[in-house]
């Protein structure tokens, strides 16, 4: 009786992952709290790594400035859309759960600096940060209210693309912000692009390539297509750098990468120039 | 004779079973048909003359996005369209429609031409996506789509989108932001191919016509969720099967449009078009 009883009572070992943080740029072990200790920014590679919104909302705005809008603004299952795994309600109700946000932007008024701003953060972790009508309409009513305000926009994008769960009008939140966007241009107040690891798909082919400025943090991954589709439809391998941060600038398509310690003085710096 | 005429009818049969309504993954094959109108197609039946306009004035021509000035039905417009071509070899130079960033900023150097003169915009959208490539991503694909976006919302000249085949994704939505959205009865459109769809949340390719589904993406389905004008009547059995009538269809519904557009003024036009993007996906 009691030999096979015994064998059930394993001592519990941690899981690795719960230990160890790998940057997966350069594949380098280090115990996660040092990981989180260094900002989340290896200290081999120098690869900046996610952020919640919170988080980075906490290091970029003006402590205690950051006044949260649209929160009520939220997904919408228009499509009653199900896939193999389940139906996109309740997938979304757990994300809702766990991250405690409700929609893949976190948006408000701050000040960087000094400078009032509206202040935009995409968190990856809902939902892949992809682009929902929640997004897009949180977008548009920032823009809104930003020229009102005479507010300028400053927008950090983290999103593997436009949400397919919420179908066609999910590939519309891009043209929708797209012009909300250039309207705010047009209106003279600027627009700061800041694109983190990762800004692709319908995300990067709207909003987030459309600053006044655009600017990125080290060796984050930015691009259109998957590396993937793209590697399958040349046959060919790429090269590691590409669609990386450094990879965008060389090519002329980011105004600057910037170190996160230095991007609010940086925000602040080019607001200044402007005098907004 | 008369015997002849049975025979041709059973056989037919099996083919068409009775006034069942297309799937969404039989309209998938119905809008990627290569015998299709394409631009070329719809070019021939709806303009008396069209002059071909290349190059983006950066790097080159892309020839999976014509653009150039035409007149349908007496008016004057500016016609931008993918294209698809229908022979191989056509197929090889249009890079099977999927456009690199070369041919969105010839599309917005085109439509500012347009705007200068204040010409009407005819875009015709038949694309799978836009081209996946390294030399693309180097260039720019995400920037050029975006910048069409704001460029297309902003142009003060009327626009008119007439989705006739495949509306794949950003490729397609590059030049698919207007006043009018028109989609002919059998094409599609959508955030991502069924397919990729499938792949990634089915983890199984051929799960594509389920995604096709779920997706919905017909042009009923846009109607309904507000995302289209007007649905375009096709011949029975499809526009392959006479591209004369398709276009007919296609022309009318055009000139139509145009005149109700040609009602407002600019402001008017500009303020409409703005909110009808704004409308999109408010739900709260």
């Amino acid at each position: 009786m009691s030999w096979f009883e015994a064998k059930k009572e394993k001592p519990a070992i941690p899981p690795a992952k719960a230990l160890w943080a790998v940057c997966p740029k350069c594949k380098s072990h280090m115990p996660k709290e040092e990981w989180k200790a260094n900002n989340a920014i290896c200290p081999r590679c120098n690869y900046h790594g996610r952020l919640s919104a919170r988080e980075r909302i906490a290091q970029v705005a003006d402590e205690g400035s950051f006044e949260e809008l649209f929160r009520a603004v939220s997904y919408s299952d228009h499509l009653e859309f199900h896939d193999a795994s389940g139906d996109y309600k309740s997938k979304v109700e757990a994300t809702i759960a766990k991250t405690k946000e409700t929609e893949s932007i976190v948006m408000g008024r701050a000040t960087i600096g000094g400078h009032p701003v509206m202040l935009g953060v995409m968190d990856f972790a809902f939902m892949g940060g992809s682009l929902g009508t929640g997004t897009g309409e949180r977008i548009a009513r920032a823009c809104e209210t930003a020229m009102a305000e005479k507010r300028a926009l400053v927008i950090f994008s983290a999103s593997g693309g436009a949400r397919m769960h919420e179908g066609i009008l999910s590939l519309m939140q891009m043209a929708k912000t797209s012009a909300a966007i250039g309207k705010l241009k047009e209106s003279g107040l600027p627009y700061i692009s800041v694109l983190t690891d990762p800004t692709t798909g319908g995300v990067s082919a709207s909003y987030a390539m459309l600053g006044d400025i655009n600017i990125t943090e080290p060796k984050a991954l930015i691009g259109f297509a998957g590396r993937r589709v793209i590697e399958n439809t040349i046959h060919q391998k790429l090269p590691d750098d590409f669609q990386s941060a450094e990879y965008l600038e060389k090519h002329g398509f980011i105004d600057k990468i910037v170190e996160r310690k230095d991007l609010k003085a940086f925000i602040a710096k080019m607001l200044n120039y402007w005098g907004c | 004779m008369a015997s002849k005429k049975t025979v041709a009818k059973t056989a037919k049969t099996p083919k068409t079973p009775k006034a069942k309504a297309p799937t969404a993954w039989d309209r998938v094959q119905l809008a990627r048909d290569a015998k299709r109108p394409h631009l070329a197609d719809f070019l021939r039946e709806m303009a008396s003359d069209f002059e071909e306009l290349h190059g983006d004035r950066l790097v080159n021509d892309d020839r999976a996005l014509i653009g150039g000035f035409a007149t349908i039905g007496g008016e004057k417009v500016l016609v931008l369209g993918h294209h698809k071509g229908a022979t191989v070899e056509e197929n090889m130079e249009a890079n099977f429609g999927m456009v690199n960033p070369d041919g969105y900023r010839k599309a917005m150097r085109l439509g500012r031409l347009a705007e200068k003169f204040h010409l009407p915009i005819v875009t015709f959208v038949d694309t799978p996506g836009a081209y996946p490539g390294d030399t693309a991503e180097a260039r720019g694909q995400a920037e050029a789509i975006a910048k069409s976006l704001e460029v297309f919302a902003g142009l003060k000249t009327p626009i008119v989108v007439v989705v006739t085949g495949e509306g794949g994704s950003g490729g397609a939505l590059a030049i698919a932001v207007g006043d009018r959205i028109l989609m002919l009865e059998n094409a599609v459109y959508s955030v991502i191919s069924p397919e990729g769809c499938a792949g990634i949340l089915w983890r199984d390719g051929k799960a594509a016509p389920l995604a096709a589904e779920a997706l919905k993406i017909t042009a009923a389905d846009l109607a309904r969720l507000g995302v289209i004008d007007e649905i375009v009547p096709e011949p029975r059995g499809g526009a392959q099967t006479d591209h004369q009538a398709a276009a007919a269809y296609v022309k009318a519904a055009v000139l139509k449009a145009l005149k109700e557009l040609k009602k407002r003024s600019l402001d008017e036009l500009m303020a409409a078009r703005y909110e009808k993007l704004m409308k999109m996906g408010r739900f709260n």
